[in-house]
């Protein structure tokens, strides 16, 4: 629909106070406005320019954004109320030419502009969200004006307990900004309903965890390694045992978003590691269905079912970081899930050699699940800065670490059978005359993070699904761009 | 101005985007019903004579009153009502 404000037949400036060149061109705008119709959009101030009568107030940006200006100055001609030549910048060879007139002789014959306050960013969202079409296909929920949004989340069941952040069009995509996947594309079927969840709904729920734009592709990857079959999302959810996703990424990306792999990087105070890990929750509970009480039977659960998401220390080149272990390209970015059931702090500031910290490390890992029991889940350890230091200094690396504890980590079934030590809970009495492994070969997952100070490391459980190792296993992938 | 605020659906949509109402209950039978009256003339009465219908029906009732119909009715006196009863008639007359 034709602008009234705007001429029929004349030319329209978008300007702004703050751009050096829309400054340079103030009388320029000031001849024009002299010699025939003229309307300057003044986006920042609408006192300038001065001299000029027909300046119109577009603070609000509504008609930058519908005359979609990305440099100011923008020059533009209208011929029958519609646009038919624009320039951007002074250009004084341009200008002249789409004016029909000599104008600014005595300025520079050339000045680029600046970027235009309707696409800097997050404003551009904001300006498709009031004024555009957002492209958006998930239904609206109308909120009162009185009404707080945060509250209204609450209501309607989106929240895990704490608040969520308003899904409003402008966040929506501004979060979208972050990844080039299409939001209609479809990443899997979350359990328990198995109902599709698209990009956009990955977005929306990103949105609701606080998460920032750049995190999308991590988001992204972690949602498709959880759907992997072979993680068991399904059995996960709806266990009454305390475990839930626990998220490990490795590699630039993790670095690119500022995750947290030293101090305190198992707890509170980074935004990418507390927001992604809360994404892929609030993604199975609202795309998926999986409610506490409901599908999730969980006898008490775990702090970890809100968020339990961290980066692994790479900062050691001769460190094999925990994504290269498991097959993916040196470099490149990967996201490694676990079903995990909570920290188990581990302490020891007595052993100096690799060979005690092994034989000590072992001694809690025996704990994981029951001390009596074996290969009924498996378990990741956090190698901390000091502990790591023992193994360093004596020259072992990942593999060496691995498998010398998948050797102290044996036991003969005599004493883990059901009875021995009188304990009712233990192994089948077959198993009397075995060597038992505490883990299956590669469900033990060592990962390095942590503080500079503090002789400790941590041992964070499995689940007892991880015991039919062709069904269950942690699962590791590399996040696309 | 707009008089609402616009949020896009995080769930898989399956459910209505109006909420439905709680369904009532498919008996009485071992319940209690609060009987609040908001504090408006001849709400006594009103409540009085709700009361005898249940008595006569056999369901458990308790009384709540709301210190003045001006105001929504104070917090705790909302938590109280849902801590023992299980049913609530708000109950105006005039």
């Amino acid at each position: 629909m034709p602008d009234s404000l705007l001429p029929n037949d004349g030319l329209v400036i978008v300007a702004k106070r703050d751009c050096p060149t829309c400054v340079l061109v103030e009388p320029v705008m000031q001849s024009l406005d002299r010699a025939g119709p003229l309307a300057v959009l003044s986006q920042d101030d609408p006192t300038f320019p001065s001299g000029v009568r027909s300046v119109i107030d577009d603070q609000a940006l509504e008609r930058s954004f519908r005359l979609n200006v990305e440099t100011v100055p923008t020059l533009i001609r209208f011929k029958g109320g519609k646009e038919v030549e624009r320039t951007v910048g002074w250009d004084r060879k341009e200008w002249t030419r789409l004016v029909g007139a000599a104008v600014g002789e005595d300025l520079p014959a050339w000045q680029p502009g600046c970027g235009s306050k309707s696409v800097e960013p997050g404003v551009h969202e904001a300006l498709i969200a009031r004024y555009g079409d957002p492209g958006l296909k998930s239904r609206e929920i109308s909120v009162g004006n009185w009404d707080d949004p945060m509250e209204a989340c609450f209501e309607r069941g989106w929240s895990d307990g704490l608040p969520v952040v308003p899904p409003t069009d402008e966040r929506i995509l501004r979060m979208l900004g972050g990844t080039d996947r299409k939001p209609d594309e479809v990443v899997g079927l979350i359990p328990p309903n198995l109902a599709p969840c698209t990009v956009e709904k990955v977005a929306i729920n990103s949105v609701l965890a606080g998460c920032k734009p750049e995190y999308m592709p991590v988001v992204l990857g972690v949602l498709e390694a959880a759907l992997d079959p072979l993680f068991v999302l399904h059995g996960l959810l709806c266990t009454t045992h305390f475990s839930g996703p626990l998220v490990i990424i490795n590699g630039p990306a993790a670095k690119a978003i500022g995750m947290n792999s030293g101090v305190n990087a198992l707890g509170q105070g980074n935004r990418a590691n507390a927001t992604i890990g809360r994404a892929l929750q609030l993604i199975v509970r609202n795309v998926g269905g999986g409610l506490p009480g409901a599908i999730d039977r969980a006898t008490l659960g775990n702090p970890g079912k809100y968020t339990f998401c961290f980066a692994e220390d790479e900062s050691d080149p001769d460190w094999e970081p925990l994504s290269v272990r498991r097959g993916i390209a040196p470099g490149k970015s990967a996201v490694t899930l676990f079903h995990g059931e909570g920290v188990n702090g581990f302490i020891d500031q007595k052993s100096r050699t690799p060979e005690e910290l092994v034989r000590s490390l072992a001694l809690g890992l025996f704990g994981v699940g029951h001390p009596k029991l074996c290969l009924a889940g498996n378990a990741v350890l956090v190698l901390t800065p000091e502990h790591y230091k023992i193994f360093r200094d004596a020259g072992w690396n990942r593999r060496r670490i691995e498998d010398a504890l998948y050797q102290a980590l044996k036991r003969p079934g005599r004493d883990l059978v059901r009875g021995a030590q009188g304990v009712p809970e233990g192994l089948p009495p077959s198993m009397a005359d075995q060597m038992v492994d505490k883990f299956q070969p590669d469900g033990l997952l060592v990962v390095r993070a942590g503080g500079e100070a503090g002789l400790f490391s941590a041992i964070i459980g499995g689940w007892p699904g991880q015991s039919v190792r062709d069904e269950c296993q942690a699962v590791t992938k590399e996040i696309r761009p | 101005m707009s008089t609402v605020i616009k949020l896009r659906d995080p769930t898989a949509e399956t459910s209505p985007v109006r909420r439905a109402r709680l369904a009532p209950p498919s008996s009485l039978d071992g319940k209690t019903v609060a009987l609040m009256d908001i504090g408006k003339s001849r709400g006594k009465e009103f409540i009085d004579r709700l009361e005898d219908h249940f008595k006569k029906a056999g369901v458990a009732t308790k009384r709540y009153a709301k210190p003045t119909n001006t105001k929504v009715a104070p917090l705790e006196l909302m938590q109280t009502i849902a801590a023992e009863a299980q049913l609530a008639v708000i109950a105006l007359s005039d």
